[in-house]
């Protein structure tokens, strides 16, 4: 049994807004997922990666915003976490 | 006689200030790309068992670009004559420079970046990737910026990966390759583009090598400067409109014509929802530096906010 992640980002904190940012880890070995790879979102939305059996198993807390660092910003904020568990031969 | 700079007009100043870079199509002389070339020198050939590093060290060993320390003027930085001091005398370099980082930038540092073919890596091992998605430097809380400009010195394929970057990135701060979990970004741009390309870059856009799937290295040349006197009004401020006005917001009739305004909030296509908004006012905020306008506003972000009469 092997893990594959999906990491969306998405426009809001729900999870069924846009995707925004991407990335697939495979721990197949059967791809080879990198930076810069693709530049056509793998679903519109994170509904679309359930609806195609992905699992979701961590999403970003919505947090407060510090007074003073409102205006700050620095990383994307709405990130999910989805998994498939592939069999192999291994 | 004075020479007249093609300095960087309000709209492209504005393209800057929301995208953080400003592309230059083949800009280039093919004189100046064939000597630098010539200058920078090619890697030595692929070879059983010789590893990435080792063939990087010894095509910067026999580079014709010299050794330059951080922090002399940039103007010093290069002899006379090569292709690097060539290139920053040719007039849409030497104006696009003074408008972003003033007439007398300081060196900050330069470097060769080749990007090998899969044969290098069949001979000497180690994994043909894509470089991780990252801002340079460190965390930067300054206002204004640094200028890098990215030199293409031959036509960059699709195949040859190209330097990857994400417009409107520069005003977050980050701290390095801490983003490098974001593969893929929606807007995301790759450098195809032909011999001479010149790629002028805000310090803080995000941005990482394409791999290179092609038959041939692929040569890009970075410098980076710093300013050495305020970035405000340092570019040409008579094409600003004399009486700068709040265009209608939400509800509108009609296309609004291109302006400085509109530029600025225009999003980009990876935007959040929320903090959209937020790099809205960023934008307004690195506007009102380069313009040396304190009260400037688009499309009452910042105004909104900034009520005298709201305050404690």
């Amino acid at each position: 049994m092997r893990q594959k992640v999906l990491v969306l980002y998405l426009a809001n904190s729900a999870l069924d807004a846009p995707t925004i940012a991407w990335a697939v880890y495979d721990g197949t070995g059967e791809t080879r997922p990198m930076a810069g790879d693709n530049d056509q979102a793998p679903y519109r939305t994170g509904v679309d990666a359930l609806k195609d059996g992905w699992r979701l198993f961590q999403a970003a807390q919505i947090l407060p915003h510090h007074r003073g660092d409102e205006f700050d910003l620095a990383y994307l904020k709405y990130e999910f976490f989805f998994e498939k568990l592939v069999e192999t031969a291994a | 006689m004075s020479e007249t700079l093609p300095l960087l007009n309000a709209l492209d100043m504005a393209r800057f200030t929301a995208r953080g870079f400003l592309r230059f199509d083949a800009a280039v002389p093919a004189e100046i790309n064939a000597q630098f070339l010539a200058e920078a020198g090619e890697p030595p050939k692929p070879a059983p068992g010789r590893k990435m590093l080792g063939t990087y060290m010894e095509l910067l060993a026999n580079s014709g670009v010299p050794e330059v320390p951080p922090g002399v003027p940039l103007a010093s930085a290069y002899p006379q004559g090569s292709a690097i001091q060539r290139l920053l005398d040719l007039p849409v370099v030497k104006g696009a420079i003074q408008s972003l980082v003033g007439p007398d930038p300081v060196f900050d540092h330069h470097f060769l970046h080749v990007t090998f073919p899969p044969a290098y890596y069949e001979a000497g091992g180690g994994e043909n990737v894509s470089q991780h998605t990252h801002q340079d430097s460190t965390i930067d809380p300054s206002e204004g910026f640094d200028l890098q400009i990215m030199y293409y010195p031959h036509k960059v394929t699709r195949e040859m990966g190209g330097t990857r970057f994400v417009p409107g990135t520069h005003l977050r701060r980050v701290s390095e390759v801490a983003l490098g979990r974001y593969q893929n970004i929606a807007g995301q741009q790759h450098m195809v583009c032909e011999a001479g390309t010149l790629l002028f870059l805000h310090n803080g856009i995000w941005h990482g090598g394409g791999v290179n799937h092609a038959d041939r290295t692929r040569t890009m040349f970075k410098i980076r400067m710093n300013p050495s006197v305020p970035q405000t009004r340092l570019w040409d401020v008579s094409t600003l409109p004399p009486e700068p006005a709040q265009r209608p917001i939400f509800f509108i009739k009609s296309p609004q014509p291109e302006t400085v305004e509109s530029i600025l909030m225009t999003p980009e296509p990876w935007f959040e929802q929320d903090t959209g908004r937020l790099e809205f006012l960023n934008r307004v905020k690195l506007w009102r530096r380069l313009s040396g306008d304190p009260d400037f506003d688009a499309d009452y972000w910042a105004t909104r906010l900034q009520n005298p009469a709201r305050r404690a």
